[in-house]
């Protein structure tokens, strides 16, 4: 894969300026319990219906591990080619706030599960390969979610609500690798996409199952790294871009005017699409961190490491590669197709459908691209959503394989399909939609046209070509366009000589 | 036959058992006798029908034939560090009054299951922070022991489970549950001449115990003696899997291998116990207890614990370290005590509130463990204390190359005066000298009634066995019991 250097730069008033991102990714474990309790994690509960006496911090009470979360980490770790540590440790990270009812978070802040691994990106969807770019992953550990204060509830007082206090997230921590707003959303993107394919995470972020840090300095290109801020609790794609940008701006503009910048702690206010700071780095935490005693190390067996990796699918950049070489896809195509894992699933369940797949692949991805996808978005659903089903959709792509109707006829079909549920062959054959490829039936109706416009004919013939396609059009509408196009453009050539 | 009140664990089973009285007429004399000793402030709470319920059970039992448990119609007390389900549990705290937990600590349901039943919540020094009791937000318990100087001063049962030492000393509870942080069972156990086990750390769940350092704490049993301390260990221990240190092993048969011959057995006298101004009665009680290992069978054998003398200054590091982070959680925001002032914002109700349900003690030790956890100090105090307890840890493994078991003194002193030592942290802290390396390094270790000092006050000596080895400690237990001949018992004032 090649490398691609950003040159994306802040235009100030003393020169160019180099930007440094680096993403901290909170994801949230996909677990039907809690890190360290065994409560529900259900998104949108009643409030404090799913809290354990863990949870809420009852006097007395102790954490115990929940090894599927382990699991999904240690998964997620593979997938980016991480070094797994087999001996990892659990730290109190304290501090006071009402969501925290423990009065601290467990983390993993000296002995991570996970160490280095990298991510690639791309940042051309046209054609991955030629514009990519690794970034680097530092580590990933595990920790727990917070609970929520709600402050609309009461005129003076806020409400805790503490279903979320205790969810197991996997804190993703990358190098200060990206160079560009377009980078860290790439960076972002493939990572939603890798958690998805993993499993681990369901990478929403509307619900707040992922969001991120981000922290952003500038440079002058070439120069050591600037001081960084780092604005917290990024919940968007969008915002993640905007933050960048603004952040890097606001720096460069600091520096210009003769100021520094502070290493601190700042919130994106998504109305203004501003950050402000929260806090520098003289107020910041003492979070004193030192070893939970309440846990032992965690310790991996490598038959355990061993059966994780056996889990995983095969994952996006594998399935790319495979989709170009194997099946013949266009780069693009197999891009497109791989970036969500249920796309890819939804496409090999139709190749599935037949023992060639590398036959009917290109025409299979060119369908879906230009109409199961337009149709889907249409409608606002997912590809899990889909009203037509992967083997009705091979259905439908079989006959226009095999003759039985032409591609315009096909997608009349594919809407009637959409509304109606109807399978494509039953649609065809009650439609009366079968395409008509009988020459004799074809050249009769040639026979009429041409009867019926000797004064262009003869135009034609006299070296006006582009009224060929005027001949094919008065055809088929005469056939109701059921006549098989080739068939139709053969005859006419044949009989306008 | 003995008064019931008198009687221990064994020798309620065996009265229940032949006959000789009812389960129900135990639970009754001893709820007379909790009710009656008000002026020690050993309870907290009194559960008189939790008791009579569990004797009701015994004896329907064994009217039925069935097999009873191991301390069916025993009731005891239950030290108030142990959340017990709808009965107030404040770990003598003001910042836990009223709190009433939904759910029961596993050593209690473990003693319940077992056929125990339950007297009351027993004082401590709040959230088990002290040697002496008088750290408790309800006022100290007085020990049943007097000085035999004619005069009347109150004497401390020591701590922090001085309730269940005086409890079961003055013949109010014939057993009760203690916990061990730092020598919270033994150095109030010698100082109220009864006999206190601590088992290796991990044996009994800290599940529904409140904590105070995670790493240290262990539940164990107090009772009359060394035989009464195995069977209610046996009912209080097992693995759980609600908590992650608890040790997946069975629970061995403690009571029926217990055996005083320690013929075989290389008993180690560590030379840095002989500490500086430790009272020569001390000493001297050692030497007899030195000559009563012999008299058993076993041989002496000299050792060194060379890091003996850094213990304690790693000890107050760990646990306070601890301490602080578990005790975050009382905050006033979910249960127990919340003070809010008008107008008052989140830090405002924090500091309110912890202000006002802490007593000085537990700030003393939330202040220290901050400190020594902070960024900039966090190496040359916790790293270092850390570093510490592992070379206490190596100094057992060393000496458990030369001998099986050390016997050591149980404490430094014999219980002092409620008030001698108040002002004095430090000199407060000293009490733990010798029993707190073996809680670092987690072994098994417990003390026995030995003797009494010139003023008449009970002295301990200590037994501390390899991790696990429970068996040998009672051994080497009943073995100082059957020739110290302890029979002293305090003279009933109140």
């Amino acid at each position: 894969m090649s490398m691609t250097e950003s040159t994306y730069r802040i235009q100030g008033a003393t020169g160019e300026w180099e930007v440094v991102i680096g993403l901290e990714v909170h994801a949230q474990i996909t677990s039907n319990a809690k890190l360290f309790s065994g409560a529900a994690t259900d998104f949108g509960a009643e409030p404090n219906t799913q809290v354990s006496l863990v949870d809420a911090a009852m006097p007395g009470m102790l954490p115990t591990l929940n090894g599927e979360c382990v699991r999904q980490a240690v998964r997620t770790g593979l997938a980016i080619n991480a070094k797994i540590n087999k001996y990892s440790r659990f730290d109190r990270k304290n501090y006071f706030y009402a969501d925290l009812p423990q009065g601290y978070q467990i983390s993993q802040l000296y002995h991570p599960i996970v160490g280095e691994g990298v991510i690639q990106i791309s940042l051309d969807d046209k054609d991955p390969d030629a514009h990519g770019k690794a970034i680097g992953v530092e580590r990933i550990h595990i920790e727990q979610d917070a609970g929520k204060l709600m402050h609309d509830q009461h005129p003076t007082m806020s409400y805790v609500d503490l279903n979320r206090c205790g969810v197991a997230l996997m804190e993703i921590v990358s190098m200060p690798d990206m160079a560009s707003p377009k980078e860290a959303a790439a960076y972002v993107r493939k990572l939603r996409s890798i958690l998805r394919y993993v499993g681990s995470c369901d990478g929403n972020m509307e619900q707040g199952s992922m969001r991120a840090d981000v922290n952003v300095s500038v440079r002058k290109p070439g120069d050591e790294l600037g001081i960084r801020t780092e604005t917290k609790n990024v919940n968007s794609m969008r915002f993640i871009q905007q933050v960048i940008e603004y952040e890097a701006q606001r720096q460069v503009d600091v520096i210009e005017d003769g100021g520094t910048i502070v290493q601190e702690t700042r919130l994106f206010d998504t109305e203004k699409g501003e950050t402000r700071s929260m806090r520098s780095k003289e107020d910041a935490h003492d979070y004193r961190y030192f070893p939970d005693p309440d846990l032992l190390p965690l310790e991996l067996e490598d038959d355990f490491i061993f059966d994780c990796k056996a889990s995983l699918p095969e994952l996006p950049d594998e399935k790319r590669a495979r989709y170009k070489t194997v099946l013949g896809l266009s780069a693009y195509n197999a891009a497109v197709l791989t970036a969500e894992h249920e796309t890819a699933i939804w496409f090999e369940e139709l190749l599935d459908t037949t023992d060639k797949p590398e036959k009917i692949a290109s025409s299979a991805a060119n369908w879906m691209m230009s109409e199961l996808f337009g149709a889907l978005n249409n409608m606002g659903k997912s590809i899990e959503e889909s009203p037509v089903s992967p083997a009705e959709a091979a259905e439908l792509l079989g006959l226009i394989a095999d003759g039985t109707i032409s591609g315009k006829i096909a997608k009349q079909v594919f809407e009637i399909m959409l509304e109606t549920g109807d399978g494509a062959a039953k649609i065809v054959e009650e439609k009366g939609l079968k395409q008509e490829s009988d020459t004799g039936a074809i050249e009769k109706v040639i026979a009429e046209v041409i009867a019926a416009n000797e004064d262009k004919v003869e135009q034609y013939r006299g070296g006006k070509d582009k009224l060929f396609g005027f001949f094919v059009g008065q055809t088929m509408k005469a056939m109701q366009g059921k006549a098989n196009p080739q068939v139709v453009n053969e005859l006419l050539k044949q009989k306008l000589g | 036959m003995a008064n019931i009140q008198d009687l221990g664990i064994a020798g309620i089973r065996g009265g229940i058992d032949s006959g000789a009285f009812t389960a129900v007429e135990v639970a009754e004399t001893f709820i007379d006798r909790v009710s009656a000793a008000k002026p020690l402030n050993a309870f907290l709470v009194e559960t008189p029908d939790h008791a009579l319920t569990a004797a009701k059970a015994a004896d329907e039992a064994k009217a039925k034939g069935e097999t009873l448990g191991k301390m069916a119609g025993v009731p005891i007390g239950m030290k108030d560090l142990f959340c017990t389900e709808g009965v107030p549990t404040t770990a003598a705290s003001g910042i836990l009054e009223g709190f009433v937990p939904q759910y029961e600590s596993t050593v209690s349901a473990n003693l319940f299951k077992n056929g125990a039943g339950m007297l009351g919540k027993l004082n401590l020094d709040q959230f088990a922070m002290g040697s002496s009791n008088e750290t408790s937000a309800f006022g100290n318990v007085i020990s049943p022991w007097r000085r035999n100087d004619g005069g009347n001063t109150d004497i401390t049962p020591g701590g922090s489970s001085g309730g269940s030492a005086a409890a079961v000393a003055g013949r109010i509870a014939p057993a009760a549950t203690g916990t061990d942080t730092g020598g919270s069972i033994r150095q109030p156990a010698a100082f109220a001449g009864i006999t206190g086990f601590k088992p290796t750390y991990g044996r009994c769940s800290r599940w529904g115990t409140i904590a105070f350092a995670s790493s240290l704490d262990q539940a164990g049993s107090m009772a009359h003696d060394t035989r009464d301390c195995a069977i209610m260990l046996e009912a209080m221990a097992g693995f759980d899997v609600k908590d992650s240190t608890s040790l997946d092993l069975p629970v061995p048969d403690w009571e029926a291998a217990l055996n005083s011959d320690l013929k075989g057995k290389r008993i180690g006298i560590p030379k840095e116990y002989r500490v500086d101004n430790m009272p020569s009665e001390i000493d001297a009680l050692w030497q007899q207890g030195i000559a009563w290992m012999k008299d058993a069978g076993a041989t002496i054998v000299d050792v060194s614990l060379p890091h003996t003398k850094y213990a304690l200054p790693a000890y107050y590091i760990i646990a306070p370290a601890e301490a602080s982070s578990n005790l975050a959680r009382y905050d006033g925001v979910r249960y127990g005590k919340r003070d809010l002032p008008d107008g008052a914002g989140l830090q405002d109700m924090y500091a309110a509130t912890r202000e006002a349900g802490f007593g000085d003690e537990v700030k003393r030790r939330i202040m220290i463990g901050t400190y020594v956890l902070s960024a900039g100090y966090y190496d040359a105090y916790y790293t270092q204390a850390q570093k510490v307890r592992t070379l206490i840890s190596q100094d057992f493994d060393k000496a458990w190359e030369q001998c099986d078991l050390l016997l050591t003194p149980t404490a430094p002193s014999a219980a002092f005066g409620l008030g001698e030592k108040s002002d004095d942290p430090l000199a407060m802290y000293l009490n733990d000298v010798f029993t707190v390396p073996s809680s670092l390094a987690g072994l098994p270790a417990m003390s026995v009634p030995a003797g009494l000092d010139g003023q008449g006050l009970p002295l301990g000596l200590q037994v501390i066995g390899k991790a696990l080895d429970e068996q040998n400690v009672f051994n080497a237990g009943l073995a100082l019991e059957e020739r110290a001949g302890f029979v002293a018992k305090p003279e009933q004032w109140w």
